[in-house]
């Protein structure tokens, strides 16, 4: 396998490197050790900020934040709902804050209009009648899977290759150079090894771990950010808490669901972070403050990223305070010159990110092509169009008259056919078609039932049309089950309590899954 | 979904005191229609008391219609003998309904209810010894008592006989060759093939209870045969979804295995489970043919204590809330799916009367980490716990009350999912819980602490 630029780490970051270096004719391969966004790009609100939540802390994020927004909007408008959004303070909230930030937003060149209580109101009906002041703002909700996906589409496109589940094991170093990669396949335990020229590490909280491995010490903060779903969709915009950022003081509309959150805590390690008990109490006791009705509503998930966090200053108490700035190293003071390190920032400012890295790796390997990601549109593939709330259905109901296909997944309705479409893209990219796979190229299982029956039904209908010939099927809807568990447990009262029971009385108390023996080991 | 449809054989008629808005009096109240009531109000119309059955006669749509007595203890261990596992449970699990209970007890709530179904919806099973059967998903299961018309695939799966499984075009829980392939290395004679139903051409998708109650018709059955034939081959035995008639499954099963000249078995299927409507339907017509019983299917909304005159339950009524008064009301109200327990972010309540629910001491304990952990889920060991004579104990550990009972799968201290003792409980607790109250020493009141 050779290619000329190694790219560590499929999230956002990864994807739009790739993209980037593709469209600057740089042939580069991207290895990620799980899927597409397995790590903090598909655990975040899917915000996109319009930078006024950081006009006082970190005017510099801020106005990254209103420049990279209006450039999505424009190159990516598939990706982006353009909802608007409200910052909203409450009684009790500090009103030198809400006196100051008009001001600091126009400082940073934000638009932030101000809007009386009763029209914030008649906007949003969900909101508190403790509301004290509104202000109108440029806010969007993104979908990161589509982002990602279409951005590693267009640079497949273009010549780009990809390996999922594919990991780093081991670099092999003479003098300032990285002469050699190790590559661990994680399915299967396969070794190889390759020889790029230049190695890019876009791991976000894992970039410390991956340097490691370069023998360079890199220190990344690991925060956890838990966030929690909605059954429902609560408000049209993005509402936004208007004090200084704290937790659960963000509501972001996700197709047909409401996503609420985050916290923010400090964690050793980035792979078993879970949302607790305790964060979401908080998170619902805080939110409903803005929109009391989440008091009381129906959460159908509850999910942790990490963020990663590059500090100076390692004895801050709070990690907010730590810049969502990213940060570009090129490791010359660990002695290596092809080696390059892209970490922080987040979802917003990701085709930033990459421009900046891409414009270094680019000088060291001789290319002069210039950065064409500010411009250049971003093509629409079937690759990320799945992951669309209401595409699905809107496709079965267009499907010409007498054609029969069924709804497998009944919370979202997605169709067999689209099952089949999704399977065939799947083969054609060599990966395999498994239900989490497929759960993570589209919305199945993302409904009320949480995969309770759509598991089950994809399952049937897979056997039926030989996507699945192996026995391996009950490992699979285990492996898809336990994926959605993870996601609600924090979240399991009322409702969602009702529903796991009914979960695992299918499951385990008619099919004994939990009696079944694998039948290969899962990573 | 119509499951409310009475047998159209059975013809009945409404007593004037069921109808309106008058006062209904009775001895014995059971709140919960699922396979507790039913089996309470069996074993108390069957002991004279006159009984009440408030639930709704959908409690059944999501049970599967296999009973499972006890199957699994410690968390992973399967037993073939259930009474071995249950003396296990006694020795390991104080606080498990069969630990108050004796083995006649269990073995007679069972006999009992097989004989009253008998002639209505046979059922079958190996005395002292679990059987194995196969399950939609392709997964083998042992239960205790299954169908009838599920027993001849216990016996294809024992030979590992040459077996052809049917399922149709259009079904979408149920795939006949992701059970053959996910069995077929451990039985090479198992095979599948999927057929066009009888008159389902222009359907997009074929509904459970469509499919069965187009069997309960002759027509469809010599229809269904013809279009099974032409692929039996050389295989012993026939599998389908137990979707094999609705009200005439017994009838529907012989008739295929008349056309085909091959045992055949059904298969469960998840849920809408139509043998679990069978037997609700079953068990409530056929106790409808007795004087001392009336059902209501609605939801009880509140039940108080007033003094002289026992219990009185509301229930949601046609023409409003109406009241029933008894002496004594069992408690069949199920977990969380059967209302019988309210979870918020606080703590687990009980629904009706707020009785105290043992409980683990905080949310963060109610669920482990993977769904199919071994050692299952601790918030479904919450529930009431009981005096030995199946009366709900208050924080103090004292009686409630004199004539209150609870049974089922509200109990505390029994995980019917991960141990396999679903049905056995529910029948078992509600015998244990009528001889009680046939027992009693009629009505007395006792303060109550809640």
């Amino acid at each position: 396998m050779e290619a000329e630029v190694l790219i560590i780490g499929g999230g956002a970051t990864g994807t739009g490197i790739a993209r980037d270096l593709a469209l600057r004719g740089i042939p580069s391969l991207l290895v990620e050790k799980g899927d597409i966004n397995s790590g903090a790009s598909g655990r975040n609100h899917g915000l996109l900020h319009s930078g006024a939540r950081y006009v006082a802390n970190d005017p510099g994020s801020a106005r990254e934040c209103m420049e990279e927004g209006t450039i999505l909007r424009q190159t990516a408008p598939q990706c982006i709902d353009r909802c608007g959004g409200l910052f909203v303070a409450i009684k009790g909230d500090g009103e030198n804050y809400v006196a100051d930030f008009p001001n600091l937003c126009m400082g940073a060149g934000i638009v932030a209009t101000a809007i009386s209580p009763e029209e914030a109101k008649e906007m949003e009906p969900l909101l508190s009648r403790d509301l004290i002041a509104a202000f109108r703002v440029n806010d969007g909700a993104i979908d990161p899977f589509m982002l990602s996906l279409e951005n590693m589409a267009h640079a497949r496109a273009l010549g780009a290759q990809i390996l999922s589940h594919t990991r780093v094991v081991a670099f092999d170093r003479e003098n300032h150079t990285i002469r050699r990669v190790w590559l661990e396949r994680t399915n299967t335990g396969e070794r190889f090894s390759m020889e790029p020229r230049q190695i890019i590490n876009a791991t976000g909280a894992w970039a410390g771990k991956v340097a490691a491995l370069a023998g360079s010490t890199t220190h990344v903060l690991f925060s956890k950010g838990t966030l929690l779903v909605t059954q429902s969709r609560m408000t049209q915009g993005v509402i936004n808490r208007l004090r200084p950022p704290s937790d659960a003081d963000i509501l972001v509309p996700g197709g047909t669901v409401s996503i609420l959150g985050t916290t923010s805590v400090r964690v050793d390690d980035p792979d078993t972070i879970r949302p607790s008990v305790a964060e979401t109490d908080l998170i619902v006791q805080q939110g409903a403050k803005m929109i009391p009705i989440l008091e009381t509503t129906r959460y159908i998930r509850a999910y942790s990223g990490v963020r990663p966090l590059v500090s100076q200053d390692w004895e801050t108490d709070d990690d907010r305070k730590v810049s969502r700035g990213f940060v570009l190293l090129d490791h010359e003071s660990d002695g290596l010159d092809n080696f390059t390190t892209i970490t922080g920032g987040k979802l917003t400012t990701f085709r930033l990110m990459a421009e900046k890295t891409v414009d270094l790796v680019a000088a060291r390997v001789g290319n002069k092509a210039a950065c064409t990601t500010k411009t250049e549109l971003l093509p629409t593939t079937l690759d990320g169009k799945w992951t669309e709330p209401g595409i699905a259905p809107s496709v079965w109901f267009a499907k010409p008259a007498g054609k029969k296909d069924r709804i497998v997944c009944e919370c979202e309705m997605i169709s067999a056919s689209t099952i089949d479409t999704i399977a065939q893209t799947l083969e054609q990219n060599n990966e395999t078609p498994d239900l989490l796979t497929i759960g993570r190229r589209s919305r199945l299982g993302k409904g009320p039932c949480q995969g309770a029956f759509c598991s089950t039904r994809v399952l049937a209908h897979m056997y039926n049309k030989k996507t699945l010939t192996s026995p391996d099927g009950i490992d699979d809807i285990k492996a898809f089950l336990d994926e959605r568990w993870k996601g609600q447990q924090a979240i399991f009262w009322g409702d969602q309590l009702v529903q796991a029971e009914l979960t695992e009385a299918m499951h385990c108390g008619l099919f004994d899954l939990e009696l079944a023996k694998p039948r290969r080991a899962h990573p | 979904m119509i499951i409310n449809t009475p047998d159209p054989a059975a013809s009945e008629t409404i007593s004037p005191e069921t109808v309106g808005l008058k006062t209904i009096k009775t001895d014995l109240t059971i709140i919960g229609a699922g396979m507790t009531g039913m089996a309470a109000a069996l074993f108390a119309t069957n002991r004279k008391i006159s009984t009440t059955l408030v639930g709704h006669h959908s409690a059944m749509n999501f049970a599967s219609g296999i009973m499972d007595l006890m199957g699994v203890h410690p968390p992973g261990r399967q037993h073939d003998n259930p009474w071995k596992a249950i003396d296990q449970v006694r020795r390991d699990l104080p606080d498990h309904p069969f630990s108050k209970i004796g083995n006649s007890i269990i073995e007679g709530s069972l006999e009992e209810l097989s004989e009253f179904l008998k002639d209505k919806l046979a059922y079958q099973r190996s005395r002292g010894k679990n059987v194995t059967i196969v399950t939609s998903v392709g997964t083998l299961k042992k239960t205790y008592m299954i169908p009838q018309t599920m027993w001849n695939g216990v016996t294809a799966l024992e030979q590992k006989a040459p077996t052809l499984i049917i399922d149709f075009f259009g079904m979408k829980l149920f795939s006949a060759r992701q059970i053959a392939t996910s069995l077929e290395h451990q039985w090479p004679g198992i095979r599948s093939k999927t057929v066009e139903f009888p008159r389902s051409e222009l359907l997009e998708e074929l509904h459970p209870e469509h499919v069965a109650r187009s069997l309960d018709l002759l027509t469809n059955r010599i229809e269904l045969a013809d279009r099974i034939r032409p692929f039996v081959g050389d295989a012993q035995y026939i599998g389908l979804p137990a979707l094999v008639g609705m009200y005439r499954s017994a009838e529907a099963v012989a008739e295929l295995q008349r056309c085909l000249e091959r045992p055949i078995f059904e298969i469960p299927t998840p849920p809408i489970s139509v043998p679990g409507i069978r037997l609700q339907e079953a068990m409530i017509n056929g106790l409808e043919a007795d004087e001392n019983f009336h059902s209501h299917s609605t939801m009880a909304t509140g039940i108080i204590e007033v003094p002289g005159r026992g219990f009185v339950t509301t229930i949601k009524g046609n023409n409003g809330n109406q009241t029933i008064e008894s002496k004594t009301v069992l408690l069949a109200t199920g977990r969380f799916l059967g209302k019988g327990l309210v979870a918020s972010r606080m703590g687990i309540k009980e629904a009706l009367m707020n009785l105290h629910v043992e409980q683990p001491e905080s949310r963060q304990e109610w669920h482990r980490a993977s769904l199919f952990d071994p050692k299952g889920h601790p918030v479904n060991r919450a529930g009431i716990r009981t005096d030995s004579k199946f009366r709900p104990l208050n924080i103090l550990g004292g009686a409630v009350m004199d004539n209150l009972y609870a049974a089922g799968s509200i109990l505390a201290g029994s995980d019917w999912m991960r141990m396999k003792c679903g049905s056995g409980v529910a029948v078992a607790t509600a015998l244990a819980a009528v001889r009680a109250i046939k027992g009693g020493n009629g009505y007395k009141m006792r303060p109550c602490f809640i």
